[in-house]
């Protein structure tokens, strides 16, 4: 048998963006989306706040160059792959359930309850939490806990500058986010595969952590549904499934929100699971991880996903044990 | 009506089973699901994570060929086609073959052992030892192993009798693939459990003949008089 191995080097040309062409469809975005384009771009999108793109595309934004990674080492996934390879149960358990059915799900009109011990609860606009003159592009690693991972451009906004405006009080210590939950959209929540809806949570300091980010776009587009549109977190130093997609609800607690996974398998699944290669999952080892679409489980994972110097410090003097589980 | 269904369905079956290109028919319908995945390889269609639907579709594929290897013998005593009784060694070696190419895989690709150098031995020991669901599909593959060795005419010679109490560990195969399915699951067990649901009827289908054979004591002299 001859076995063609694969490597993430293989990806053949014509499935990745070339940079050059990435960044020159942005300015095109950005400039000529005026007037008749940008209107006619406003009803491709139909994005959050229409309005918005009648001056230009917000979610071109400028690249933030302290949160990117070395093209050499993390190379881009495609606009396909990330948009066709999704864990969102809510859809179903399938990958490309969420794609084929993540279209159904309305994220206009959107809002966010706000609730918990701050100081500003109430029902809020998208617009009204995510500045959206404010967007950045970052690029980040993203490592699902079944042991495969993706890099991502995203666009958003720091979680803090968000939570910053809802002035958390000195009381709040974690803060939870919820995903929608509307079954007749959302056929997944028909069944029982995970408690209904799904909830998520970070301490705050980890909320707040520069690295913590509220995402809204994708490739300098509007987040597609299948991704969490129109409002996600994305922690890339932790397991995927702490990144809650669609969010609409914000509640800032004293006590440890229990997170849908721990819920559903404790023993498999806590709150903190910040990636560790040391740690293994119950069931499968954590040392490797298939950068996809690689065709081999080649690449060594690294402790916090790579961005361990930034956030190590949060957890110091933290039980290891409980840390990455 | 349920009996002239019946009546047909048999016939039908055995025109088919009885057909002279059946087996080579039955044989080309094993290497399809090969040949596809080989294409798909080849054609860069195997999708997003390529390693994950090589490791997937040739397990389902094992399963598959063991079910229908399973189901040979319920289907020849329900519907009395003998002449499907031809294929049923040949579905359980090609079962063998899946699941041995799930098996390459799994060394060559996700521990890679496509090289010396890369292969993580130690991972593998520990794999096997400590994840129990990788431990079920060990159980289940061993002895599809020894089923497969011992599967020749010539080990049924040698082994007479006992071949028949060897080979029921087929079911022992099957129960330990299933779970080993269950198992890699994080949480929606339900394409697994439509197998649980097909190795629950083939048994019941057996206990039930088995039981039937028993208790069909020979019609004795007297009734006959």
């Amino acid at each position: 048998m001859i076995l063609k191995i694969k490597t993430s080097a293989d990806v053949p040309s014509s499935e990745i963006t070339p940079e050059s062409v990435y960044h020159s469809r942005r300015d095109f975005m950005k400039v000529g989306a005026a007037g008749a384009a940008g209107l006619a771009a406003a009803a491709a999108f139909g994005g959050v706040n229409a309005p918005l793109f009648a001056q230009a595309n917000p979610y071109a934004a400028p690249l933030n160059p302290k949160f990117t990674v070395d093209p050499a080492v993390d190379k881009l996934n495609t606009y396909e792959q990330i948009t066709s390879f999704n864990n969102f149960y809510e859809f179903g358990t399938d990958k490309s359930d969420p794609m084929r059915y993540a279209s159904r799900m309305k994220v206009v009109p959107w809002t966010v309850d706000v609730d918990g011990l701050c100081n500003k609860p109430g029902k809020y606009d998208v617009e009204k939490l995510v500045d959206f003159k404010q967007l950045e592009e970052r690029v980040y690693r993203h490592r699902c806990v079944e042991g495969w991972s993706m890099v991502m451009p995203w666009v958003g906004v720091p979680i803090k500058s968000v939570l910053d405006k809802l002035q958390p009080q000195a009381k709040a210590k974690y803060v939870e986010f919820h995903t929608l939950l509307r079954p007749g959209e959302m056929f997944g929540q028909k069944t029982g595969v995970l408690q209904w809806p799904y909830v998520e949570g970070l301490r705050m300091d980890e909320a707040m952590h520069p690295l913590a980010f509220m995402v809204v776009g994708l490739y300098g587009k509007v987040l597609p549904n299948q991704n969490g549109a129109p409002l996600r977190i994305h922690i890339p130093w932790k397991y995927g499934f702490k990144s809650g997609k669609s969010i609409v609800r914000i509640r800032f607690t004293e006590t440890m929100p229990r997170n849908t996974w721990a819920v559903q398998t404790p023993s498999e699944y806590g709150f903190w699971a910040n990636v560790n290669p040391e740690v293994d999952h119950p069931r499968w080892s954590q040392a490797r991880e298939t950068r996809l679409p690689s065709l081999l489980r080649n690449r060594p994972t690294l402790l916090f996903n790579g961005y361990a110097d930034q956030v190590q410090s949060l957890y110091a003097g933290m039980d290891k044990k409980v840390l990455f589980y | 009506m349920l009996k002239a269904g019946y009546a047909q369905l048999s016939r039908l079956l055995n025109a088919i089973a009885n057909w002279r290109y059946f087996k080579p028919a039955v044989f080309a319908g094993c290497t399809v699901p090969a040949l596809m995945l080989g294409w798909k390889f080849w054609h860069d269609q195997l999708g997003v994570d390529p390693l994950k639907t090589l490791l997937h579709d040739s397990g389902e594929n094992a399963l598959g060929m063991l079910f229908a290897a399973l189901s040979v013998t319920p289907i020849r005593r329900v519907f009395k086609v003998n002449g499907i009784q031809k294929v049923r060694r040949m579905l359980g070696v090609w079962a063998f073959f899946y699941a041995l190419a799930h098996v390459c895989i799994y060394l060559g690709l996700d521990q890679l052992c496509y090289s010396f150098e890369t292969c993580e031995f130690r991972a593998i020991v520990n794999d096997v030892l400590k994840r129990k669901f990788i431990f079920m599909g060990m159980i289940a593959f061993s002895i599809m192993t020894l089923l497969a060795i011992t599967s020749t005419s010539g080990w049924v010679r040698r082994l007479k009798k006992r071949w028949q109490t060897l080979h029921r560990l087929v079911y022992v195969a099957a129960i330990s693939a299933v779970i080993h399915f269950v198992w890699i699951q994080k949480s929606d067990i339900s394409e697994p459990l439509q197998w649980a649901g097909w190795l629950t009827l083939l048994l019941a289908i057996r206990v039930y003949l088995s039981i039937q054979k028993r208790w069909a004591t020979p019609p004795r002299l007297a009734d006959r008089a």
